[in-house]
């Protein structure tokens, strides 16, 4: 461990702390003020889309009603995707003349791209045509996220909103068109132009045959990167445009542009608390939340760090020598800590408990700032559970922002923790007896077991890193993937927006000396006790026979 | 104390102990097991052992785990159901001991029931609702009922404890009577108002009993964390089996259903019923009887108290504190004259003076027969009260309101000094009565009479302020006098001229702005109030219409109780959440204990898990068995008496539960499980 690693991390963190704010308020303006910012340069494009669409943007919906248009929107999505991909090949921007994507793949591609997963069963730049990756997969990244976006911000007013009797949670189709115009657009433009700057490339031109300095022939892939790799890092998705991902030089070029990738991954995630605040009135609402995430990152963090660097040089396989290890394993903790999963290094090539830190900030929930809009709305289901369970303790039932939790609201908060076990240790336990399955692991033993745990977990979490070593472009790991993210995004999402309408319509208590506080600091330690709890308990099983055996093992001195 | 002392005693009472332990085990019936769907896992988990055992028995496989580690495993197993079933049934024998006793009281007895104008003789059980039954001196009330005819005096003590009797009248608010309560003198007639087997006492015996008892929404709300808790956890131990397969280790079912065992929260799955129970009881003690248990859940929430001024906040009459005798009068004359004038005056008031001149003055009582004098009774036209004085000339002493007698003295060619008018203006300021005295046509001076706050209210207030509780007092007071009496009570607010509709609106009010309402009442016109607000305490001396209408009863009709009340309800909420964060924090140490043990054999590589060096992976998985089971046990207790209740504020009471329940959680199976590992190895197994 070096000081200019440290002193990385610690400048990460100051940049995400300062950025918080000023993007909070601009999120609060933006979906919650009766006047938005910049109204006069995006108003017009908002509201010519509202009437093309037909959508009347004071009209709100219940959460039925939303979770409906949600559903619809994203089948759409997922059906278009899976079009385009499978008929690349007679759409235009194809230089290489790529051929159709096989269906397995493509379906696993447009699921885990409506999902914002972006778990990548293939090589960008040997599989997709242009065309697909900018109107198939950008357009994906910048549609999961808004969806993301607004399913956080319907359950933040529904908890937040004190309008007993109305149980509306907001429009779905407003919150996506606003996310996009005012939010992710924009922001990706200057973005890309900024990553332009610094040497990531964009360009339609086919790739390039080059001649290399020992006079071997390679082919240059190429193609319109900047764009995509932009909200890549802005929507939480990771999916690269090569197969490299952010370890490679044209997405991500320059120790600057890693430490821009690395702040744009938790920009939206850490901004939404502040947002959460502003719409609880009480910022320390929001504060709270933030600090429970920074406490569960800097953990993450430093045990990644402290594992990786170990002594002298450090453990350097699989990482990029232009970022080190301290910008590697800063990368590792902070794209699993948000659901983003692009990545700058090779996870699998991380020592035992190096790569177990990636696992868990996974298995915890994608919580430690999360998803855009998934964080926040996971970390308020966690909320509640705390709530519950300590909230007791004052002597009252449970209550939140004046809110009372009552069976309904707790049997929704618990299928959305069931399902994410659910999916990934059954999976994970089916895989495991399959032999045609583990065929697909490069390594044997424990390394195995956390490649195959590490997969599902990654597509159920939404994340989309991979542990690689996982050979995943076979029918059976293609499919059972698209059912783990599938399941991972809108199972999950579904009682998640059914807390909203239950909540939204409650009566508010004002909070007394009596009530339950939720937003200081023992508030933050409860909330981190109880997603570590409900994590470890639930993966330290089998974590126990993964990445804990393969570190013990290795002690002991034997190696797989 | 004596309250303390009865619950001490009988939570190790064999009278409740024995039954329960037999009780355990007809709560293996497994429609009333799944009621309690993670002790229903157990069970499963029991059998699914017992059946394995059986097998093993049979045909031993090479190579599994020996018979007496199985026979074990299966056995603590069944304790832990057995125990689970025991804190429920010992809280419920606890509960059916204490109606018993409430019960005892109505021995058989036979009534005189009225019928087409003749009495005939029936059993009491015999009576429904709208018999009429005629009831004399010395015979008991056979059934809850309201006095529809005459005035009597009634023994209530064998439900409240008080010894005085109290009367009972047809009309008004105190024609309410209890079954099995005893008419001292007069004849009454009282039409019977439930049927039998519906009387409250029956009714709260049923709760008790689980006929009735149905979950209370926050029970419900727990029982399904439990169950999501417990399905996760199934999932975690099913899906280990394979994935352990993939590292080359076979997982016996016997291991798994122990791991599985140990994870659910079954501490609090298996204490969760008696704790509601125990709560129930625990005001029952108290004397009350709670109609549900979601009432007395909704007493843990209630944010605002209504406390009628009278009887709860104040010791309910004004009471002569102080003498004001005018210039150029002595205080001796003053006391003389007001003690005169107040001797036949059976007034609380009237006797308050009495009392104060003899404490301050040392005047004696004295009779006014021979004195030759005669009382004037207070009349609504006078309003004044006085003596006349047949000796020396004739003594002619009035008392009454200041105005009234300014009147008087003029009438009589004297007039009041202004003195007088000043100390009655601050005598009001403060909140009490101003009384004038006169002899002839001279103003003696101002007796002072004041509302005694009860002591040590001020102080039960400020605890509820901490709690965030708000008390509003209700008094028919004007505002001047309330709010002085507010003041001195330490309560937050206060209604004053209240009327039964401003009380309503009152409540509804709190309630649309999110807050749960306490209230106690007695009258036919608080029944709607009392039907409105979230904890309902009816006095047992009210009206039927107000015990229907409230969700409590109170037997001992002491308006006071209701803070008690709010006392027990925040600590059976407490206690849910303790003990919920109790044994979810247990989890950590079991995994440490039966992870390593489970792949030790396979990988000796994981010996650094087992932090505990328990001494060999049989004796691991069995010490956290028994753990789980001893736990339980160990709690009943704790779940029965409720945690320590601490009137703190939310912050720190979080933090001290936190420390207790929660860290003490995480480390207490870590010590438990080594010693029980230890013992295991003293007496030579494993």
């Amino acid at each position: 461990m070096t000081f200019a690693g440290w002193l990385q991390i610690a400048v990460f963190c100051l940049v995400v702390l300062a950025i918080t704010r000023p993007l909070g308020v601009y999120l609060w303006r933006v979906f919650e003020s009766k006047s938005r910012p910049l109204a006069r340069v995006f108003g017009p494009i908002e509201r010519l889309l509202f009437r093309l669409s037909g959508i009347d943007s004071k009209r709100e919906q219940s959460w039925i009603q939303y979770a409906a248009a949600l559903l619809a929107f994203s089948a759409m999505s997922l059906v278009i995707t899976y079009a385009i991909l499978r008929l690349q090949r007679f759409l235009p921007f194809n230089p290489q003349k790529l051929g159709g994507v096989k269906p397995a793949l493509a379906f696993n591609t447009a699921a885990s791209f409506t999902t914002n997963t972006d778990w990548q069963a293939y090589a960008g730049e040997s599989t997709m045509s242009y065309f697909s990756q900018m109107v198939a997969l950008a357009w994906q990244n910048f549609a999961s996220a808004a969806v993301g976006i607004g399913v956080a911000l319907a359950v933040a007013r529904g908890l937040t909103r004190k309008r007993a009797g109305t149980s509306t949670v907001g429009n779905f189709w407003v919150d996506l068109v606003r996310a996009i115009v005012y939010v992710l657009l924009p922001l990706s433009v200057v973005i890309a132009l900024a990553l332009i700057s610094q040497g990531a490339i964009q360009t339609l031109s086919p790739y390039r045959h080059l001649t290399t300095l020992e006079g071997g022939k390679q082919l240059l892939a190429l193609g319109p990167v900047a764009s995509q790799e932009a909200i890549k890092m802005l929507g939480t998705n990771g999916g690269g445009f090569f197969n490299a991902n952010s370890a490679h030089p044209f997405e991500n070029p320059t120790p600057l542009t890693n430490f821009l990738e690395l702040v744009l991954i938790f920009a939206i995630p850490a901004a939404l608390t502040y947002t959460y605040g502003r719409m609880a009135r009480d910022q320390k609402q929001g504060w709270a939340l933030f600090g429970a995430m920074m406490f569960l990152f800097l953990v993450g963090v430093t045990c990644c760090y402290a594992a990786e660097a170990g002594h002298g040089l450090g453990n350097l396989e699989g990482k990029e020598t232009r970022f080190g290890v301290a910008a590697s394993t800063l990368f590792a903790t902070v794209t699993t800590d948000a659901s983003c999963g692009a990545v700058n290094a090779m996870h699998d090539s991380f020592t035992a408990l190096g790569g177990l830190v990636p696992l868990v900030n996974i298995q915890l929930g994608e919580v430690i700032f999360g998803g855009v809009g998934a964080g926040l709305y996971g970390i308020l289901v966690m909320v509640l559970l705390t709530v519950f369970i300590a909230g007791l303790m004052v002597g009252r039932t449970p209550e939140y922002l004046g809110k009372k939790i009552e069976p309904r609201e707790m049997k929704l908060a618990m299928t959305y923790v069931v399902i994410f076990p659910l999916f990934v240790l059954g999976f994970s336990a089916l895989a495991a007896a399959r032999p045609a399955a583990l065929s697909s692991l490069a390594n044997a033993g424990p390394h195995g077991l956390s490649e195959l745990l590490y997969a599902y977990s990654s597509g159920a979490g939404n994340n989309g890193s991979a542990f690689a070593g996982l050979n995943a472009d076979t029918p059976f790991w293609n499919i059972t993937l698209a059912i783990v993210m599938l399941a991972g995004r809108f199972l999950m999402i579904l009682p998640v927006l059914g807390i909203a309408g239950a909540m939204a319509g409650k009566k508010t208590a004002p909070p007394g000396p009596g009530t339950f506080p939720t937003n200081g600091v023992l508030f933050a330690a409860l909330l981190v006790g109880v997603v570590m709890i409900v994590g470890a308990l639930t993966f330290f099983p089998a974590l126990s026979l993964g990445p804990i055996l393969e570190h013990l093992a290795g002690r002991a001195g034997r190696v797989y | 104390m004596a309250a303390q002392r009865k619950e001490q005693a009988s939570l190790f009472d064999p009278k409740i102990l024995a039954p329960a332990v037999l009780e355990s085990f007809r709560k293996l019936d497994p429609r009333l097991l799944a009621r309690n769907p993670v002790m229903l896992v157990v069970a499963v988990g029991s059998l699914f052992t017992t059946g394995l055992l059986v097998r093993d028995l049979a045909a031993h496989p090479a190579g599994m785990a020996p018979i007496w580690f199985s026979l074990l495993v299966a056995l603590w197993l069944w304790f832990t159901v057995l125990f689970a079933n025991f804190a429920e049934a010992v809280a419920e024998g606890r509960g059916k001991a204490q109606a018993a006793t409430l019960r005892k009281m109505r021995q058989e007895t036979s009534a005189r029931r009225i019928a087409g104008g003749r009495e005939e003789e029936v059993p009491a059980s015999q009576l429904r609702k709208g018999d009429t039954v005629v009831v004399e001196a010395g015979q008991m009330i056979p059934g809850d009922g309201e006095v529809i005819e005459g005035i009597a005096s009634v023994d209530e003590s064998a439900i409240t404890g008080e010894s005085a009797p109290v009367i009972r009248e047809s009309g008004g608010d105190r024609s309410s009577v209890t079954g099995g309560t005893k008419v001292l003198s007069d004849r009454i007639v009282v039409r019977i108002g439930s049927n039998p087997g519906e009387s409250f006492l029956d009714r709260m015996i049923a709760l008790v009993e689980g006929a009735a008892r149905q979950k209370t929404p926050n029970e419900i709300a727990l029982h399904i964390l439990l169950v999501g808790l417990t399905i996760i956890f199934l999932f975690a131990c099913v899906t280990l089996v394979p994935l352990a397969a993939y590292s080359g280790i076979q997982l016996s079912a016997t291991m798994i259903v122990a791991l599985l065992v140990c994870l659910i929260p079954t501490t609090i799955g298996g204490l969760l019923s008696a704790i509601g129970i125990a709560g129930m009881d625990r005001l029952l003690r108290k004397n009350v009887i709670a109609m549900s248990g979601r009432a007395v859940e909704a007493a843990g929430d209630v944010d605002v108290l209504l406390l009628d001024k009278t009887g709860t906040i104040t010791l309910g009459n004004r009471m002569a504190t102080a003498l004001w005798p005018m210039p150029g009068v002595s205080e001796a004359e003053l006391a003389d004259a007001v003690q005169l004038a107040s001797l036949a005056d059976e007034t609380p008031e009237g006797r308050s003076i009495v009392v104060l001149v003899k404490e301050r003055y040392g005047l004696r009582g004295r009779s006014l027969h021979e004195l030759d004098a005669h009382f004037i009774p207070f009349s609504a036209q006078t309003r004044m009260s006085g003596c006349e004085v047949a000796e020396k000339g004739g003594r002619q002493i009035r008392k009454g309101a200041v105005e009234a007698v300014r009147k008087h003295v003029a009438a009589l060619g004297g007039s009041a000094p202004e003195e007088a008018a000043a100390i009655a203006q601050r005598i009001g300021d403060e909140g009490g009565t101003p009384l004038a005295v006169s002899e002839g046509a001279r103003v003696l001076g101002i007796v002072e009479l004041k509302d005694v706050v009860k002591s040590g209210i001020a102080e039960r207030f400020a605890r509820f302020r901490a709690m965030g509780i708000r008390t509003v007092m209700i008094t028919g007071d004007n505002p001047r006098t309330a709010g002085a009496i507010a003041k001195e009570a330490g309560v937050d607010d206060f209604l004053a001229e209240a009327t039964p509709e401003a009380k309503m609106r009152l409540i509804k009010d709190e309630q649309a702005r999110g807050k749960l309402v306490a209230m106690t009442g007695d009258g036919t016109n608080d029944a709607p109030a009392l039907a409105q607000a979230d904890v309902g305490v009816a006095m047992n001396t009210g009206t039927q219409a107000a015990k229907e209408a409230g969700n409590m009863v109170d037997l001992d009709s002491n308006p006071t109780k209701l803070l008690e009340v709010v006392e027990v309800g925040k600590q059976l909420l407490m206690t849910r959440g303790s003990l919920t964060t109790f044994s979810i924090a247990n989890d950590v140490a079991k995994y440490f204990a039966i992870l390593p043990a489970l792949f030790m054999g396979a990988f000796p590589a994981i010996a650094p898990l087992n932090v505990m060096h328990l001494r060999s992976p049989l004796s691991a998985i069995l010490a956290a068995v028994i753990f789980n089971a001893l736990i339980i046990i160990l709690l009943i207790p704790l779940a029965l008496r409720g945690v320590k209740y601490r009137p703190l504020g939310a912050g720190a009471l979080l933090r001290r539960s936190l420390l207790v329940y929660g860290v003490g959680g995480v480390i207490a199976p870590f010590v438990g499980i080594k010693l029980i590992d230890l013992a295991l190895g003293a007496i030579g197994l494993a």
